[in-house]
């Protein structure tokens, strides 16, 4: 930990900062321009783990209410967002325990499983293969493509390389060590691109895939 | 460099985080393997898919009411 506090505290002043100085001293204006920075990304995080639309709106709400109250506990060292994220994930986790009747769900599981770490599918793809698809049909590939990855890949997957964050602020606000998000990070990537790779590889003869196909496939 | 070797290290590739010298390397292996430059080029593929194409977006309207709730909480002290 040391190493990410001296990482953080090289930083010029992240704009946060101030704005939690001013929450702190009573100002819930400044509050409500933390809210509205990142929502929307809490509440991705929260429908990537708990796949309920109601509890991620649930969980949204909770994180940012117990962010509020908890705000004197914020020791400063690690960014406001990171530490936001790691209350959201928690709230995330409880919610999908609850759900799934007390059985123990962790950003630590599922780490035996070996699948994707050796690409199988080396098909190339047609160039820019999203266009081949509706926003909505590519919508639909991409949420049922990342569904099936385990709640801790979505995340690193979701705060590295949408959100991008860098990989020890992740690591951070995950409570993972810097290698096990790496290691999260390339079987994330390498399963999403072995199961995109069905809807997007070249197809001789077609520059267009019929609905058809694409069901046949899934 | 063998092809486990390029795996290995293609997570850094793609975010440009390796030495010069290594990156010689890997452009080498690529040269000579096409299924390390696909898997290279369709990972690279699969994250600007996902970064341009915003999945879960919250509605303007379900944001509004969230957000009210969440301030309306907070002004009252929680």
């Amino acid at each position: 930990m040391t190493t990410i506090q001296s990482i953080v505290g090289q930083d010029e002043q992240h704009p946060d900062v101030a704005l939690v100085a001013q929450v702190r001293a009573g100002d819930v204006s400044a509050y409500d321009t933390l809210v509205r920075k990142y929502e929307r990304q809490i509440f991705r995080i929260a429908q990537h783990i708990t796949q309920n639309r109601e509890d991620a709106e649930d969980v949204m709400q909770d994180a940012f209410l117990k962010a509020y109250e908890k705000l004197e506990q914020f020791q400063g060292n690690s960014k406001f967002y990171t530490w936001l994220v790691r209350i959201a994930v928690n709230e995330s986790l409880m919610r999908l325990r609850k759900r799934r009747t007390g059985r123990m769900v962790s950003i630590d599981e599922d780490l035996e499983t070996e699948e994707g770490t050796v690409p199988r599918d080396l098909a190339d793809w047609a160039p820019d293969p999203e266009q081949n698809y509706t926003q909505s049909e590519l919508g639909e590939i991409l949420e049922k493509t990342i569904k099936g990855l385990p709640p801790g890949f979505k995340v690193v997957f979701e705060l590295r390389d949408v959100q991008g964050l860098s990989t020890e602020d992740t690591a951070e606000a995950l409570g993972l060590s810097v290698p096990a998000v790496k290691s999260r990070l390339l079987r994330a990537r390498l399963q999403l691109r072995e199961r995109l790779s069905r809807y997007f590889r070249k197809k001789p003869g077609s520059r267009r895939s019929s609905p058809r196909e694409v069901r046949a496939e899934s | 460099m063998t092809c486990t070797e390029f795996i290995a290290l293609l997570d850094d590739i793609i975010d440009n985080s390796i030495a010069a010298e290594t990156r010689a390397e890997v452009e080498k292996h690529m040269h000579k393997c096409g299924h390390c430059e696909v898997v290279f080029n369709t990972t690279r593929k699969t994250i600007e898919i996902y970064r341009s194409h915003e999945l879960y977006d919250l509605p303007n309207d379900l944001r509004d009411r969230l957000h009210a709730a969440i301030m309306a909480r907070c002004k009252k002290g929680c």
